[in-house]
């Protein structure tokens, strides 16, 4: 075997690895959602199907993949069949980005533990952020119903929103690391994580991304009590599905981008490294579910506040705080 | 050899993309195609080895620009804009001029420009990029920038409100004489 099929072997053997454990994972935060949601509740939750109730994602994937697949009649067809990969795809891809271990060296070849080692990682975040936001609107829009319309033009304006200070709390991450590349910020925080010099670009971020993948209190594209279901509330079946699994795997890719930022990558004592990135990861996972349990819902015009008024103003000055201090250190 | 036959098609899917943004008459469709033929642009970006630029083309304009579009779309509702009067040979008059003068320049500029223009550029630092974009070609990317005016006259022309019927203002000069009229 040559050096170069070797490397495509283990490329692959790699990009398999990730796609399997991201979508079990993401399977899994659902059923854990439902778990300690209805623990928080004081329920019991779903605990019928296997030990545990541990073969619930399964019987769910089971019974969505067996649904009817409903289009309404005045429906823009296409979109509305395109829409929730629209909304799927880029979560999945942002995961392509971020280190979840140290360098492996294996049969003499060099392994990153990294799908794609960009030299604008982080941009490429940002910018797969700023597509996602057309699942949420054509699938809204394409649904011709006036529930999924409103959920859908909700979501256009959030994700604008809080995209740009998501955007903003990320600068001072660059300035500290003096880099794009995800495995050099990661690496610049071999001995302090960044969430020590920066405690409020982390608050200002894991507001923004909690915004930015709709959870409460910031659910307003889908809230129940108002919109049905918002922008998927004509979706029924495995399309459905899609949009319901791309949320959860995008808590899971912006947990781990939150661990990459913020809490040391990979980066930890003792434990492998791997442990230590998921370990944080879904630690950040917990606790976007903990907050849907504890807070409500923001109002429309309390949500716009708070993300242009006080976010947004906040990240720039942090930004000149950081300026200040890396030219008077 | 593979990264000529990926350049093809994605040049292949950003011009059809952008004919058809073009051709299509509802505005929502208009955009996908749109941010397809951007896409498709943003990955010959990174082909031609500049990753900032790709990544910047989708931030803006597939991520940024294309979304207000579509925010604009949705809020506003537009209604049927293709069903509304045709223009006036005059109102046509500048916009050919416009697009006469830029298209015989481009021409001019390629035909007196017959060098070897090199597909896929070994690894080029992105500085060597911007260095030859806008010393040699400088005059091109200019030209290119005009469609920003034919777009700014377009705007004007689509918002501009239609005049009201003749009649309706002589009527209220009618109804008060005697007083200055304040419109």
């Amino acid at each position: 075997m040559t050096a170069f099929s070797l490397d495509i072997t283990l490329f692959a053997i790699k990009l398999a690895l990730v796609f399997f454990v991201i979508l079990t994972l993401a399977a899994y935060l659902v059923f854990a959602e439902r778990r300690i949601l209805a623990w928080v509740q004081d329920r019991k939750g779903p605990n019928r199907v296997g030990p545990f109730g541990l073969l619930q994602p399964l019987a769910d994937l089971i019974k969505l993949l067996t649904k009817e697949d409903v289009i309404p009649g005045a429906a823009d067809r296409w979109l509305f069949y395109l829409a929730p990969a629209m909304a799927a795809i880029p979560a999945i891809l942002i995961f392509s980005v971020i280190p979840f271990g140290a360098p492996l060296t294996i049969f003499g070849r060099n392994l990153p533990l990294v799908v794609a080692d960009l030299n604008v990682g982080l941009l490429f975040f940002l910018s797969l952020s700023s597509i996602a936001v057309y699942g949420v609107a054509i699938g809204g829009w394409a649904s011709n119903s006036k529930y999924a319309l409103l959920g859908g033009i909700r979501g256009l304006a959030q994700l604008i929103s809080y995209e740009l200070s998501m955007g903003l709390s990320l600068v001072p991450i660059v300035m500290l690391s003096r880099s794009f590349n995800m495995a050099d910020i990661v690496a610049a925080q071999a001995t302090i994580p960044f969430i020590v010099y920066q405690p409020l670009a982390f608050i200002i971020f894991m507001l923004s991304i909690t915004a930015e993948c709709k959870r409460i209190p910031f659910d307003l594209p889908e809230a129940e009590g108002e919109l049905v279901a918002g922008f998927h509330t004509e979706y029924s079946g495995m399309r459905f599905g899609l949009f319901f699994v791309g949320e959860y795997i995008n808590i899971i890719v912006l947990g781990g981008l939150a661990a990459t930022f913020f809490l040391g990558g990979w980066h930890g004592p003792l434990l492998p490294p791997t442990v230590w990135f998921s370990f944080k990861t879904l630690a950040v996972a917990f606790f976007f579910i903990w907050m849907r349990g504890t807070l409500p819902r923001l109002r429309y015009d309390q949500l716009m506040h708070l993300g242009w008024k006080v976010l947004t103003p906040l990240a720039l000055v942090n930004i000149l705080i950081t300026g200040w201090w890396l030219a008077l250190k | 050899m593979i990264e000529q036959t990926i350049f093809y098609i994605l040049a292949a899917v950003a011009l059809a993309g952008t004919l058809l943004a073009i051709t299509e008459k509802h505005p929502v469709h208009a955009i996908m195609y749109l941010v397809t033929s951007l896409f498709s642009m943003a990955v010959i970006f990174y082909l031609l080895m500049a990753p900032l630029v790709a990544v910047f083309e989708v931030i803006l304009y597939a991520g940024a620009i294309m979304v207000l579009f579509l925010f604009v779309i949705m809020m506003l509702d537009l209604g049927h804009p293709e069903k509304g009067i045709s223009p006036h040979w005059k109102e046509w008059l500048p916009a050919l001029l416009l697009s006469g003068i830029s298209i015989t320049s481009l021409a001019a500029i390629i035909v007196s420009r017959h060098a070897t223009v090199s597909v896929c550029p070994a690894a080029q630092p992105i500085r060597e990029v911007a260095r030859r974009l806008f010393q040699e070609h400088g005059m091109a990317v200019e030209l290119v920038s005009l469609q920003l005016l034919f777009a700014l006259v377009g705007a004007l022309y689509l918002g501009k409100a239609p005049s009201p019927p003749t009649t309706l203002p002589e009527k209220e000069v009618v109804k008060s004489p005697g007083e200055g009229v304040t419109l």
